[in-house]
């Protein structure tokens, strides 16, 4: 294929050109990061909290004023949720993964070092909560009875006996060892604090992308406490299959129990997982409306402006025709200049969207894109491009050689 | 001459449908997109006390020293609340025209009627200087007085809500309200008060509503009513267990706000909140030289970034989407203005001056604006609501679309579609009306 003609008959309609190279460019810039946006928050909303997730809800129980036997009232609603048929057990916590809300604490490997070694979430629940959440021990033993202290509130700043970490924690902590039987110390107890077993997962309860615990999503720490407060969380886990039967059984029972509290909100982790990331799933969904608004727009006007050159050149092209042009160069004329235009806008687009995300890391703190996702979306440019001249090639394909031969 | 103009360019818009079609839609479409998000991000970075931000300064002191752990990031070493002891001290001096210090709590409310079931009011406790302070509107009654923070008084100011779900609507002033088992005498009722993004504690649902109860700061201090905001008890010194101990603690829970009319008003308190921290340190509290500083309300929004990534992020993209829908419809209007170039050489033979065509084209082009300006308000009330339906009711509040939002919308649809007409035409004014004609 001769692309002089094509490259000087560019030339004499340098804007248009232009314009839809651009356009590409644009398109190409945003399609690519928008693409990696989505994935990336396709991939966070589906991180795994650790827990039997499918089974286990959550009733958030706040009592009214604040009664002086708030630790027997616990032990009476935790009595008769683990007594529901259907209950596998049920435990009270300080927050739950998916929650938002939480405590964490900096951890030291000496009592005297400067500089925490890793952040971590705390979840305090006595020896039911491995059980309750659905936690998955890989090494070391749940927490003993005698083990389990009382913590009055978030003012009782009484030292754990023992602590059960997850994996990532325990790999960031003592890389290349065992974690277990050693001792870490927390910020401001001067007592170490023994490491007597290990789960596998266990999600913070910050889920926001690049917001608080997106840095140490995994590290988090049980502490053996049972957490006597008046706004707490019972953590319920049921037998597979059960869940909306015993969470309608499990706050008639508790309001049975005793009516002066309210029942802020009762939901599975399903639910909490779908309400954690909502946010995620509408920029996602957004983006991707976005993309495919954007993709028609670029494609048509490519159509547009292509048919115009079209029928401004009919002339000519039936000239060539008429000297012997197959439909078939007519059409490869049109579809070869849409190729050279594209792979240039395609070329600044790359240049583009490397530029646009430099600038998002730095702003938005988004990881870097991945070379792949520019490869990907020049991909599609070029083939949008060829798709969209398609319909005005053939036009121009059909354009009769004896138009040659007529005054226009 | 416009409504001549006017006509010509419907006349001519006429002539080719499916390309003003495709223009109209294809600005239409990058106007919704644009809009949309606009309207959410205006919401989120909007102005939440227009009248006063500059003169409300949010106050932070380093009670916690210098910092090497690399862990917590913050950016300047200043905490975003502060403690206890450092309110009350401020509190004390009273250095500002107005000040309060501020907590988020709650209660659960027992209803008078034993039918119905406690539930949950989230409030604030403050001083008596938060509500002249914030503009506060009040639809019955008023503030509570200086005497009654000195006097730790049983006495709630409610919103309007509670209101109208407790008292059925009416005039409650002197009423009790029974907050967690004990009576408070309720002195006012708030008008709707709903400041967005609610810039005096960003710590939770920063786009979310406003408290419904408010009390003296001193009452629930000694009521021993606990932070429902954020707590953060970092630093080196583990505090004493119990309410004691937290109120002696350096955790920090307390926003604390002063009003500065003039900027030598906040030179001043600059000044005093130095010399704070610097007696500090002399008293053996803080260890480090004094690191205060005070932040109006835009800068504090700023600093704590109130606008959420995810609508930064579609608004780029959907701005950049506006962009090549612009180019889009600019290569459009270049394609037909020069299939029409034998008219305009006509025209131009037959006397049209430049300036004539140029009036003209712009006409058109700011007609295709409009009307794609109308298609876009249509696609930016659908977007929205599709917004509303994906999105967290937090972020949903900041969906209401206004008159000034189509306003906004109208306008700009006009001035861009002009900016993207003005190559088109200027191409239109170089046509060579003897070219033209000779070719014919």
């Amino acid at each position: 294929m001769e692309l002089r003609p094509i490259l000087s008959a560019m030339r004499r309609n340098k804007v248009g050109a232009i314009l839809i190279g651009v356009q590409m460019a644009i398109t190409l810039a945003i399609l690519c990061n928008a693409l990696f946006i989505i994935e990336q928050r396709v991939a966070l909303s589906k991180r795994p909290t650790g827990t039997d997730e499918a089974n286990v809800f959550v009733i958030v129980n706040q009592w009214v004023g604040n009664p002086p036997d708030l630790a027997a009232k616990q032990q009476g609603d935790l009595a008769a949720l683990r007594a529901l048929p259907g209950v596998v057990d049920a435990v009270a916590s300080n927050s739950f993964p998916l929650h938002n809300g939480g405590s964490t604490e900096g951890i030291k490997l000496t009592p005297d070092q400067k500089n925490e070694s890793a952040l971590t979430a705390l979840y305090f629940s006595d020896e039911h909560g491995l059980n309750a959440f659905g936690l998955k021990l890989v090494a070391g033993r749940n927490f003993n009875a005698d083990e389990v202290t009382v913590k009055m509130g978030y003012t009782d700043f009484g030292p754990p006996s023992t602590i059960i970490i997850t994996r990532t924690l325990a790999d960031k902590l003592f890389p290349g060892k065992s974690a277990l039987g050693q001792s870490v110390y927390f910020e401001g107890l001067p007592k170490p604090v023994p490491i007597v077993g290990i789960v596998d997962k266990l999600q913070v309860p910050w889920t926001q992308a690049g917001g608080w615990g997106s840095k140490f999503n995994d590290n988090s720490t049980i502490m053996p406490f049972r957490f006597v407060e008046t706004y707490t969380d019972y953590i319920v886990r049921v037998k597979p299959g059960q869940i909306a039967a015993v969470m309608k059984a499990a706050e008639k029972s508790l309001i049975d129990l005793d009516r002066a509290r309210v029942l802020e909100k009762t939901q599975t982790l399903t639910e909490a997982r779908a309400e954690a990331y909502q946010d995620d799933r509408g920029l996602a969904i957004i983006l991707g409306v976005v993309c495919a608004a954007l993709v028609a727009v670029t494609a048509f006007g490519i159509v547009g402006l292509t048919s115009y050159w079209v029928a401004q050149r009919r002339r000519q092209i039936g000239i060539r025709r008429a000297l012997g042009a197959t439909r078939q160069a007519i059409i490869r004329y049109f579809q070869t200049e849409n190729f050279l235009i594209a792979s240039a806008g395609a070329a600044l687009g790359v240049a583009m969207a490397l530029g646009l995300n430099l600038w998002m890391v730095t702003t938005f703190e988004m990881e870097r894109l991945h070379t792949s996702y520019a490869v990907i979306g020049a991909l599609i440019v070029l083939l949008l491009g060829q798709l969209a001249v398609l319909w005005p090639a053939l036009r121009a394909a059909s354009i009769p050689p004896a138009l040659a031969t007529r005054a226009v | 001459m416009f409504t001549y103009y006017f006509s010509l360019a419907l006349r001519s818009l006429r002539r080719n449908v499916v390309l003003t079609a495709l223009m109209i839609a294809a600005i239409g479409v990058g106007i919704g997109a644009s809009m949309t998000t606009l309207t959410v991000f205006r919401a989120m970075a909007g102005d939440p006390i227009p009248n006063k931000s500059r003169q409300l300064f949010a106050v932070q002191i380093d009670n916690w020293g210098p910092r090497q752990g690399v862990v917590i990031g913050d950016k300047d070493n200043l905490q975003e609340q502060i403690s206890y002891p450092d309110a009350i001290g401020l509190m004390n001096a009273r250095a500002a025209q107005r000040q309060s210090a501020m907590y988020a709590t709650g209660f659960s409310l027992i209803p008078p009627n034993p039918e119905l079931r406690p539930f949950v009011v989230h409030a604030r406790a403050a001083y008596a200087d938060f509500f002249p302070m914030f503009e506060v509107p009040f639809r019955y009654g008023g503030s509570w007085t200086a005497a009654d923070d000195a006097g730790h008084a049983d006495v709630v100011v409610i919103g309007r809500e509670l209101n109208d779900k407790v008292f059925g609507g009416a005039n409650s002033v002197g009423k009790t309200m029974n907050l967690d088992g004990h009576d408070y005498r309720v002195v006012g009722v708030l008008d709707r008060w709903q400041p967005t993004p609610k810039f005096y504690d960003l710590n939770n649902n920063k786009y979310g509503k406003s408290e419904e109860a408010f009390i003296p700061f001193t009452r629930a201090v000694e009521q021993q009513l606990g932070s429902w905001g954020n707590n953060n008890c970092g630093g080196d010194t583990i505090p004493a267990p119990g309410w004691e101990g937290r109120l002696h603690s350096e955790c920090i829970w307390i926003q604390f706000w002063a009003e500065l009319p003039a900027p030598a008003d906040a030179a001043r308190y600059r000044t005093f909140l130095n010399n704070y921290a610097a007696e500090q340190r002399r008293l053996g509290r803080f260890h480090w030289a004094p690191n205060t500083r005070i932040r109006n309300a835009r800068e504090w929004l700023a600093y704590r970034q109130a606008v959420s990534t995810e609508v930064r992020i579609l608004v780029l993209v959907s701005f950049s989407f506006l962009l090549v829908c612009l180019l889009n419809a600019m290569g459009l209007m270049l394609a037909k203005i020069m299939g029409r170039a034998v008219d305009i050489g006509v025209r131009r033979a037959l006397g049209a001056s430049r300036r004539a065509i140029f009036s003209q084209c712009l006409i058109e082009a700011g007609v295709v604006g409009f009307a794609g300006g109308l298609l876009g308000l249509g696609l930016t009330l659908l977007g929205l609501s599709g917004l509303r339906s994906l999105l967290s009711d937090d972020v949903n509040r900041l969906t209401h679309f206004s008159a000034i939002d189509v306003a906004i919308a109208i306008t700009v649809s006009v001035v861009a579609t002009t900016l993207a007409g003005l190559y088109p035409t200027w191409r239109a004014v170089q046509v060579q009306p003897a070219w033209q004609l000779k070719a014919q």
